[in-house]
Protein backbone atom coordinates (compact mmCIF):
# COMPACT_ATOMS: atom_id res chain seq x y z
CA UNK A 1 0.00 0.00 0.00
CA UNK A 2 1.59 3.46 -1.04
CA UNK A 3 1.63 6.42 0.51
CA UNK A 4 1.70 8.51 -2.67
CA UNK A 5 1.37 7.86 -6.61
CA UNK A 6 3.05 9.16 -9.36
CA UNK A 7 0.89 11.60 -11.73
CA UNK A 8 1.56 14.21 -14.16
CA UNK A 9 -0.17 17.26 -13.90
CA UNK A 10 0.45 20.46 -16.75
CA UNK A 11 3.52 18.12 -18.03
CA UNK A 12 4.98 18.74 -14.48
CA UNK A 13 5.66 15.39 -12.23
CA UNK A 14 3.82 15.09 -9.33
CA UNK A 15 3.17 12.65 -6.14
CA UNK A 16 -0.08 13.15 -4.75
CA UNK A 17 -2.38 10.79 -2.09
CA UNK A 18 -3.61 7.85 -3.87
CA UNK A 19 -7.43 8.01 -4.22
CA UNK A 20 -8.14 12.44 -5.07
CA UNK A 21 -10.65 13.05 -6.64
CA UNK A 22 -10.47 15.96 -9.13
CA UNK A 23 -12.23 18.18 -7.47
CA UNK A 24 -10.18 17.77 -4.63
CA UNK A 25 -7.19 17.75 -6.25
CA UNK A 26 -7.83 21.27 -7.58
CA UNK A 27 -8.56 22.18 -3.86
CA UNK A 28 -5.18 20.85 -2.59
CA UNK A 29 -3.76 23.22 -5.65
CA UNK A 30 -5.93 26.14 -4.81
CA UNK A 31 -7.68 26.17 -7.97
CA UNK A 32 -11.04 27.44 -8.28
CA UNK A 33 -12.65 24.92 -10.48
CA UNK A 34 -14.90 28.08 -11.60
CA UNK A 35 -11.92 29.28 -13.44
CA UNK A 36 -9.84 25.98 -15.05
CA UNK A 37 -10.81 23.52 -17.30
CA UNK A 38 -9.57 20.19 -16.29
CA UNK A 39 -8.46 17.64 -19.18
CA UNK A 40 -7.77 14.28 -17.44
CA UNK A 41 -5.82 11.95 -19.96
CA UNK A 42 -6.47 13.84 -22.54
CA UNK A 43 -10.58 13.88 -22.42
CA UNK A 44 -12.40 16.53 -21.00
CA UNK A 45 -13.69 16.64 -17.15
CA UNK A 46 -16.67 18.55 -17.26
CA UNK A 47 -17.31 20.83 -13.86
CA UNK A 48 -20.22 18.51 -12.43
CA UNK A 49 -18.00 15.46 -12.39
CA UNK A 50 -14.98 16.48 -11.05
CA UNK A 51 -15.57 14.79 -7.19
CA UNK A 52 -16.60 11.95 -9.54
CA UNK A 53 -13.26 10.80 -11.50
CA UNK A 54 -10.06 9.92 -9.21
CA UNK A 55 -6.95 10.42 -10.12
CA UNK A 56 -4.83 6.79 -10.93
CA UNK A 57 -1.33 6.32 -10.76
CA UNK A 58 0.46 7.71 -14.37
CA UNK A 59 -2.14 9.75 -15.02
CA UNK A 60 -1.69 12.99 -17.25
CA UNK A 61 -3.40 16.00 -15.90
CA UNK A 62 -3.85 19.64 -17.94
CA UNK A 63 -4.95 22.14 -16.11
CA UNK A 64 -5.42 25.24 -18.07
CA UNK A 65 -7.73 28.55 -18.57
CA UNK A 66 -7.71 32.23 -20.38
CA UNK A 67 -4.70 33.84 -20.76
CA UNK A 68 -4.11 37.27 -23.08
CA UNK A 69 -3.76 36.60 -26.72
CA UNK A 70 -4.52 38.02 -30.17
CA UNK B 1 -12.57 43.07 -32.08
CA UNK B 2 -9.11 43.27 -30.21
CA UNK B 3 -6.90 40.54 -28.59
CA UNK B 4 -5.69 41.20 -25.10
CA UNK B 5 -2.52 39.70 -25.34
CA UNK B 6 0.97 41.84 -25.03
CA UNK B 7 0.10 44.64 -22.70
CA UNK B 8 2.47 46.17 -20.70
CA UNK B 9 0.12 45.72 -17.56
CA UNK B 10 -3.61 44.63 -17.38
CA UNK B 11 -4.77 48.04 -16.39
CA UNK B 12 -3.44 49.64 -19.65
CA UNK B 13 -5.49 46.48 -21.49
CA UNK B 14 -8.75 47.30 -20.00
CA UNK B 15 -8.50 50.68 -20.67
CA UNK B 16 -7.44 50.73 -24.28
CA UNK B 17 -9.98 47.88 -24.98
CA UNK B 18 -12.46 50.30 -23.17
CA UNK B 19 -11.42 53.15 -25.48
CA UNK B 20 -11.20 51.06 -28.70
CA UNK B 21 -15.57 50.29 -28.25
CA UNK B 22 -14.63 46.42 -29.20
CA UNK B 23 -17.16 44.22 -27.99
CA UNK B 24 -15.30 41.35 -28.69
CA UNK B 25 -12.30 40.27 -27.21
CA UNK B 26 -9.93 37.18 -27.83
CA UNK B 27 -8.66 34.78 -25.38
CA UNK B 28 -5.77 32.54 -25.41
CA UNK B 29 -5.88 28.57 -23.65
CA UNK B 30 -2.78 27.92 -21.63
CA UNK B 31 -1.99 25.87 -18.58
CA UNK B 32 -2.55 27.28 -15.23
CA UNK B 33 0.95 28.25 -13.68
CA UNK B 34 1.16 26.14 -10.87
CA UNK B 35 3.99 28.21 -9.46
CA UNK B 36 2.40 31.44 -9.05
CA UNK B 37 0.69 32.10 -5.61
CA UNK B 38 -1.99 34.10 -7.66
CA UNK B 39 -4.49 32.83 -10.44
CA UNK B 40 -3.48 34.31 -13.81
CA UNK B 41 -6.37 34.34 -15.57
CA UNK B 42 -7.09 37.16 -17.91
CA UNK B 43 -10.76 36.74 -16.40
CA UNK B 44 -9.81 38.70 -13.14
CA UNK B 45 -9.61 41.39 -15.19
CA UNK B 46 -12.34 41.31 -17.98
CA UNK B 47 -15.88 41.68 -17.56
CA UNK B 48 -17.19 38.09 -18.87
CA UNK B 49 -20.63 40.05 -19.29
CA UNK B 50 -19.69 42.72 -20.78
CA UNK B 51 -16.96 41.39 -23.62
CA UNK B 52 -18.09 38.79 -25.61
CA UNK B 53 -14.82 36.30 -25.18
CA UNK B 54 -14.15 34.70 -28.10
CA UNK B 55 -11.48 31.69 -27.38
CA UNK B 56 -8.12 31.14 -29.90
CA UNK B 57 -6.46 28.22 -31.18
CA UNK B 58 -3.12 30.53 -30.83
CA UNK B 59 0.02 28.37 -30.74
CA UNK B 60 -1.47 25.06 -32.56
CA UNK B 61 0.44 23.74 -35.30
CA UNK B 62 -2.00 20.45 -36.27
CA UNK B 63 -5.54 20.32 -36.60
CA UNK B 64 -5.67 17.84 -33.74
CA UNK B 65 -3.70 20.20 -31.70
CA UNK B 66 -6.04 23.10 -32.64
CA UNK B 67 -9.48 20.73 -31.82
CA UNK B 68 -8.21 19.95 -28.62
CA UNK B 69 -7.73 23.87 -27.62
CA UNK B 70 -11.11 24.82 -29.38
CA UNK B 71 -12.95 22.05 -27.19
CA UNK B 72 -11.02 23.22 -24.00
CA UNK B 73 -12.19 26.91 -25.13
CA UNK B 74 -15.67 25.73 -25.07
CA UNK B 75 -15.39 23.94 -21.72
CA UNK B 76 -14.68 27.22 -20.41
CA UNK B 77 -18.35 27.87 -20.44
CA UNK B 78 -18.84 30.80 -22.50
CA UNK B 79 -20.27 30.17 -25.84
CA UNK B 80 -19.37 28.17 -28.84
CA UNK B 81 -16.97 30.71 -30.90
CA UNK B 82 -13.86 29.65 -31.80
CA UNK B 83 -10.91 31.80 -33.91
CA UNK B 84 -9.35 28.90 -35.11
CA UNK B 85 -5.64 28.78 -36.26
CA UNK B 86 -3.74 26.00 -37.53
CA UNK B 87 -0.09 27.36 -38.34
CA UNK B 88 1.78 26.48 -40.76
CA UNK B 89 4.81 28.16 -40.39
CA UNK B 90 6.99 29.79 -37.13
CA UNK B 91 8.55 32.57 -38.62
CA UNK B 92 5.27 33.98 -40.56
CA UNK B 93 2.64 32.43 -38.57
CA UNK B 94 1.31 31.58 -42.18
CA UNK B 95 -1.98 29.69 -41.63
CA UNK B 96 -1.44 25.74 -42.90
CA UNK B 97 -4.86 25.50 -44.88
CA UNK B 98 -4.91 21.56 -44.78
CA UNK B 99 -5.12 21.60 -41.27
CA UNK B 100 -7.36 24.71 -40.74
CA UNK B 101 -9.84 22.76 -43.36
CA UNK B 102 -9.46 19.62 -41.59
CA UNK B 103 -9.77 21.20 -37.97
CA UNK B 104 -12.74 23.54 -39.01
CA UNK B 105 -14.67 20.21 -40.65
CA UNK B 106 -14.37 18.54 -37.16
CA UNK B 107 -15.13 21.67 -35.40
CA UNK B 108 -18.32 22.30 -37.38
CA UNK B 109 -19.64 18.94 -36.97
CA UNK B 110 -19.07 19.49 -33.08
CA UNK B 111 -21.67 22.56 -32.86
CA UNK B 112 -18.55 25.09 -32.99
CA UNK B 113 -19.35 28.27 -34.49
CA UNK B 114 -15.88 28.53 -36.60
CA UNK B 115 -14.16 31.84 -37.68
CA UNK B 116 -11.06 30.77 -39.45
CA UNK B 117 -7.74 32.88 -39.44
CA UNK B 118 -6.65 32.19 -42.88
CA UNK B 119 -4.66 33.65 -45.90
CA UNK B 120 -5.43 36.28 -48.64
CA UNK B 121 -6.05 33.50 -51.06
CA UNK B 122 -9.69 33.54 -52.23
CA UNK B 123 -10.16 29.80 -53.29
CA UNK B 124 -9.08 29.16 -49.37
CA UNK B 125 -11.62 31.36 -48.33
CA UNK B 126 -14.67 29.85 -50.29
CA UNK B 127 -13.64 26.33 -49.52
CA UNK B 128 -13.77 27.27 -45.72
CA UNK B 129 -17.16 28.61 -46.15
CA UNK B 130 -17.98 25.32 -47.86
CA UNK B 131 -16.64 23.43 -44.31
CA UNK B 132 -19.12 25.46 -42.26
CA UNK B 133 -16.92 28.15 -41.16
CA UNK B 134 -19.27 31.08 -39.45
CA UNK B 135 -16.71 33.87 -40.53
CA UNK B 136 -13.65 33.84 -42.47
CA UNK B 137 -10.27 35.87 -41.12
CA UNK B 138 -8.13 37.08 -44.01
CA UNK B 139 -5.12 38.37 -42.94
CA UNK B 140 -3.79 41.81 -43.16
CA UNK B 141 -0.28 40.92 -43.00
CA UNK B 142 1.87 38.30 -40.65
CA UNK B 143 0.16 38.68 -37.09
CA UNK B 144 2.71 41.45 -35.14
CA UNK B 145 3.97 42.28 -37.95
CA UNK B 146 2.64 45.98 -38.19
CA UNK B 147 2.79 45.46 -42.18
CA UNK B 148 -1.18 46.84 -42.45
CA UNK B 149 -2.98 45.56 -45.44
CA UNK B 150 -0.41 44.23 -48.17
CA UNK B 151 -3.18 42.96 -50.41
CA UNK B 152 -6.16 44.76 -50.76
CA UNK B 153 -7.05 43.23 -53.78
CA UNK B 154 -7.13 39.90 -52.17
CA UNK B 155 -9.24 41.26 -49.54
CA UNK B 156 -11.55 43.20 -51.78
CA UNK B 157 -12.56 39.90 -53.80
CA UNK B 158 -12.72 37.70 -50.42
CA UNK B 159 -15.69 40.04 -49.30
CA UNK B 160 -17.13 40.50 -52.45
CA UNK B 161 -17.14 36.21 -53.11
CA UNK B 162 -17.91 34.98 -49.89
CA UNK B 163 -21.69 34.75 -48.13
CA UNK B 164 -20.20 34.77 -44.93
CA UNK B 165 -18.99 37.43 -43.18
CA UNK B 166 -15.19 38.42 -43.16
CA UNK B 167 -13.22 39.92 -40.53
CA UNK B 168 -9.28 41.11 -41.59
CA UNK B 169 -7.23 39.55 -38.67
CA UNK B 170 -3.42 40.12 -37.97
CA UNK B 171 -1.03 42.71 -39.36
CA UNK B 172 -2.60 46.08 -38.82
CA UNK B 173 -0.20 48.24 -37.59
CA UNK B 174 -1.65 52.01 -37.33
CA UNK B 175 -4.82 53.82 -37.47
CA UNK B 176 -4.51 54.41 -41.57
CA UNK B 177 -4.34 50.54 -42.17
CA UNK B 178 -7.49 49.92 -40.07
CA UNK B 179 -9.30 52.62 -42.32
CA UNK B 180 -7.85 51.37 -45.76
CA UNK B 181 -9.00 47.83 -44.58
CA UNK B 182 -12.94 48.96 -43.75
CA UNK B 183 -12.36 50.14 -47.09
CA UNK B 184 -12.63 46.98 -48.72
CA UNK B 185 -15.95 46.52 -47.42
CA UNK B 186 -14.98 43.95 -44.77
CA UNK B 187 -17.48 42.92 -41.94
CA UNK B 188 -14.43 44.47 -39.35
CA UNK B 189 -10.90 44.24 -37.85
CA UNK B 190 -9.69 42.33 -35.32
CA UNK B 191 -6.41 44.01 -33.97
CA UNK B 192 -3.95 43.04 -30.98
CA UNK B 193 -0.49 44.12 -31.16
CA UNK B 194 -1.41 47.31 -33.07
CA UNK B 195 -2.84 48.80 -29.46
CA UNK B 196 -0.56 46.54 -27.06
CA UNK B 197 2.54 47.50 -28.69
CA UNK B 198 1.41 51.36 -29.17
CA UNK B 199 3.82 53.70 -27.49
CA UNK B 200 0.36 54.89 -25.89
CA UNK B 201 -2.08 52.12 -26.20
CA UNK B 202 -4.90 53.81 -24.95
CA UNK B 203 -4.55 56.64 -27.38
CA UNK B 204 -3.56 54.46 -30.43
CA UNK B 205 -6.94 52.45 -28.96
CA UNK B 206 -8.90 55.38 -29.57
CA UNK B 207 -7.10 56.34 -32.81
CA UNK B 208 -8.26 52.92 -34.24
CA UNK B 209 -12.32 53.39 -33.28
CA UNK B 210 -12.31 56.46 -35.10
CA UNK B 211 -10.46 55.13 -38.14
CA UNK B 212 -12.55 51.92 -38.40
CA UNK B 213 -15.61 54.10 -38.31
CA UNK B 214 -14.22 56.31 -41.00
CA UNK B 215 -12.98 53.59 -42.75
CA UNK B 216 -16.75 52.05 -43.23
CA UNK B 217 -18.31 55.36 -43.92
CA UNK B 218 -16.17 55.69 -46.51
CA UNK B 219 -16.79 52.66 -47.73
CA UNK B 220 -20.74 53.22 -47.28
CA UNK B 221 -20.38 56.28 -49.06
CA UNK B 222 -18.97 54.83 -52.80
CA UNK B 223 -15.50 56.51 -52.91
CA UNK B 224 -14.72 58.64 -56.67
CA UNK B 225 -13.12 55.82 -59.31
CA UNK B 226 -9.53 56.14 -59.66
CA UNK B 227 -8.09 57.40 -62.99
CA UNK B 228 -4.53 57.68 -64.19
CA UNK B 229 -5.17 61.28 -65.61
CA UNK B 230 -6.18 64.19 -64.32
CA UNK B 231 -9.76 65.73 -63.96
CA UNK B 232 -9.81 69.53 -63.36
CA UNK B 233 -11.90 70.59 -60.64
CA UNK B 234 -12.24 74.15 -61.47
CA UNK B 235 -14.17 74.65 -64.65
CA UNK B 236 -11.95 74.76 -67.72
CA UNK B 237 -14.55 77.76 -69.69
CA UNK B 238 -14.39 81.39 -68.78
CA UNK B 239 -10.42 81.58 -68.50
CA UNK B 240 -9.14 85.25 -69.45
CA UNK B 241 -7.50 85.96 -72.50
Amino acid sequence: MTDTIDVVINGEPRTIAPGVTLLELLAELALDPRAVVVEHNRQIVRRPALGDVRVAPGDAIELVHFVGGG
Amino acid sequence: MVGTGKYPDNETMVRAIDASGAEIVTVAVRRVDLDRSKDTSVLHHLDSKRFFLLANTAGCYTATDAVRYARLGREAGFNDFVKLEVIGDEETLLPDVQGLLEATKILVKEGFKVLAYTNEDLVTALRLEDAGCAAVMPLASPIGSGLGLLNPFSVRTIKRRLRVPVVVDAGVGTASDACVTMEQGVDGILMNTAIAAAQHPIAMARAMRLAVDAGRAAFLAGRMPRREVAFPSSPTEGMLD
